[in-house]
């Protein structure tokens, strides 16, 4: 299975497929942040491979670590085959200024909350996504809690009357 | 001629019929709703970034909180994930009593599942049923683990002590006792004129758009898709047992009910079969420095000590890369996807909530039916808040 979506990879989108990683026996291939789409698209349609099955979208904030050079953001796309019982995953590395790849909302219904929560997580913005708003956190929050940098002892004053003058405790 | 206005009614977040603090945005026209939007976050903690700071031991009693009602599996996806992460091989009878109590967790959460989605539909004595079997779980868990809820009695590389002598008894008058509440289940609930009325036809799901909205679990075989992680990707010597994966056939929301109340029935029967074939032997792995060596040894051994003591101020350092281990808890496909980072604490740890993804196909069961059937739909889902928002 891992070779025939090698191969069907390297033969639609040569240049797009950059690397391939196996750890632990999960198989993932790192693509171009633009081939996203086509390939998600090439993917569904590919008859006998079957993978039709998005699972999760997540996201990795890799500040901090050398293999941030490649690019701060990693965005995670876990798709499964049911009918092949396989799972594998696709890597796009986006930059640390204005992170962005396109919504996968176009292919399945069930990407658009798993984009929701990665934008209101980690602040990457999926390019037409019909409704990308925060998720999890409360509407007028500020910055995206799993990046890093922010952190973990912080406390936000939510609410808006005082937001520019908060009580002493909260100072 | 006037102008046909609808209504905005919002539902929740304090309503008993939403499970928790899940709020739907309704559009309606007269009874029909038009438009639903849930919009969840109320319960949001921050777990992921919790576990993110902390040790991968420390990191495990967050993983039962998020789903309080099958806090084993969601321990058990977490253990694997971590055990993977590692390389570790954990013994034969801890795989063992780890499914075991597993199934027990998926009976747990089916029979808080039908007696309150009885409690929904208005068949107020079921839920007062299936709590009563839920009890004999909860004593089990309290007999393994010390605690009733928030058990996390599974730990990385094994077991947090080993299990009690009465095991195999208690299990078997699990089996029983619930056996016996089904057919009281049956009686109530599966005849009845106005519970068929309520669920047959109601919050109906394709078996395409199930896959297209990425379902899982009992919301995804409801459609007719034979698809179980037990089965396709076994974990945990599921290989080992036999058992069926029932299907329902119409996506709704009473062939969901159906078929929860099977896959109760073949949970007992893979518990039998590991009663029947359980295997002696440690209850925890022994690989030095990663999992934390049993209580005895460390009051008695000096190496033990000092391998205890580093576990709980240190831990362990895991190697740079990600690993994603999914799980067939009793809502869907519960993963967890872990990167380490060369350090001691996790770079990433995302759970793949089956509620979560399961929630967001709401609008489509909802819209075009009837107000009324809104409570079935949620129901039928069977959401938690706890892991939803995490």
């Amino acid at each position: 299975m891992e070779e025939k979506i090698r191969l069907f990879l390297k033969r639609k989108f040569g240049d797009a497929v950059l690397g391939e990683d196996n750890f632990r026996g999960d198989q993932s291939f790192f693509i171009s942040a633009e081939s996203l789409f086509p390939i998600c698209e090439a993917l569904q349609d590919s008859g006998e491979l079957d993978i039709k099955f998005l699972a999760d979208i997540t996201a990795v904030d890799w500040q901090g670590h050398e293999s941030a050079k490649d690019g701060r953001f990693e965005v995670v796309y876990n798709l499964y085959s049911l009918s092949h019982c396989y799972r594998f995953f696709l890597r796009v590395r986006l930059p640390e200024s204005n992170p962005s790849v396109s919504s996968l909302t176009d292919l399945w219904a069930g990407a658009n909350w798993m984009e929701r929560e990665v934008y209101d997580m980690f602040g990457i913005t999926f390019e037409g996504h019909p409704d990308l708003t925060r998720i999890l956190t409360p509407d007028g929050f500020e910055g995206h809690p799993l990046r890093k940098d922010f952190s973990i002892t912080y406390e936000q004053p939510m609410f808006n009357w005082n937001k520019d003058n908060p009580p002493e405790v909260i100072k | 001629m006037s102008e046909v206005r609808t209504l905005n009614l919002n539902m929740g977040p304090q309503h008993p019929s939403t499970h928790g603090v899940l709020r739907v945005a309704l559009e309606l026209d007269g009874e029909t709703v038009v438009k639903a939007k849930p919009v969840i976050g109320y319960l949001h903690t921050g777990v992921e970034k919790t576990m993110e700071s902390k040790l991968y031991h420390k990191a495990l009693p967050l993983t039962d909180r998020m789903d309080y009602l099958a806090p084993m599996s969601n321990n058990l996806g977490y253990c694997l994930a971590v055990e993977k992460l590692m390389g570790i091989e954990v013994p034969e009878k801890v795989k063992w009593v780890r499914a075991c109590l597993a199934e027990l967790t998926r009976v747990n959460s089916h029979l808080v599942w039908v007696g309150t989605h009885g409690l929904d539909l208005g068949a107020m004595s079921m839920f007062l049923y299936a709590f009563r079997d839920r009890e004999t779980i909860l004593d089990i868990y309290e007999a393994c683990g010390g605690q009733r809820m928030m058990t996390s009695y599974f730990r990385i590389g094994g077991l947090a002590k080993d299990i009690p002598k009465d095991f195999d008894k208690r299990v078997r008058h699990i089996i029983k006792e619930v056996r016996k509440g089904l057919i009281d289940y049956e009686k109530l609930l599966t005849e009845n004129e106005i519970f068929i009325k309520r669920t047959k036809g109601v919050a109906v799901i394709s078996a395409e758009d199930a896959i297209n909205y990425s379902l899982s679990g009992p919301m995804l075989r409801g459609s007719g898709i034979k698809h179980d992680l037990r089965k396709a990707n076994p974990y945990s010597g599921y290989e080992n047992f036999d058992f069926e994966i029932p299907i329902g056939k119409n996506g709704d929301a009473y062939d969901r009910y159906k078929l929860r109340l099977e896959e109760i029935r073949q949970s007992f029967r893979i518990c039998e079969q590991i009663l029947d074939g359980m295997p002696e032997g440690p209850f925890r792995a022994h690989v030095p420095g990663v999992v934390l060596p049993p209580k005895e040894d460390v009051l008695h051994k000096i190496e033990s000590m000092i391998f205890h003591f580093k576990i709980i101020t240190e831990g362990f350092k895991a190697p740079v890369g990600s690993v994603y281990q999914a799980i067939e808890s009793p809502k869907g496909e519960i993963g967890f996807y872990i990167t380490g980072d060369g350090t001691n604490t996790p770079r990433r740890v995302r759970v793949r909530p089956p509620a979560f993804v399961n929630l967001a196909s709401l609008p489509k069961l909802v819209e075009g039916g009837l107000f009324a059937d809104v409570v079935c739909a949620i129901g039928s889902i069977d959401i938690i808040l706890g892991e939803v928002d995490r």
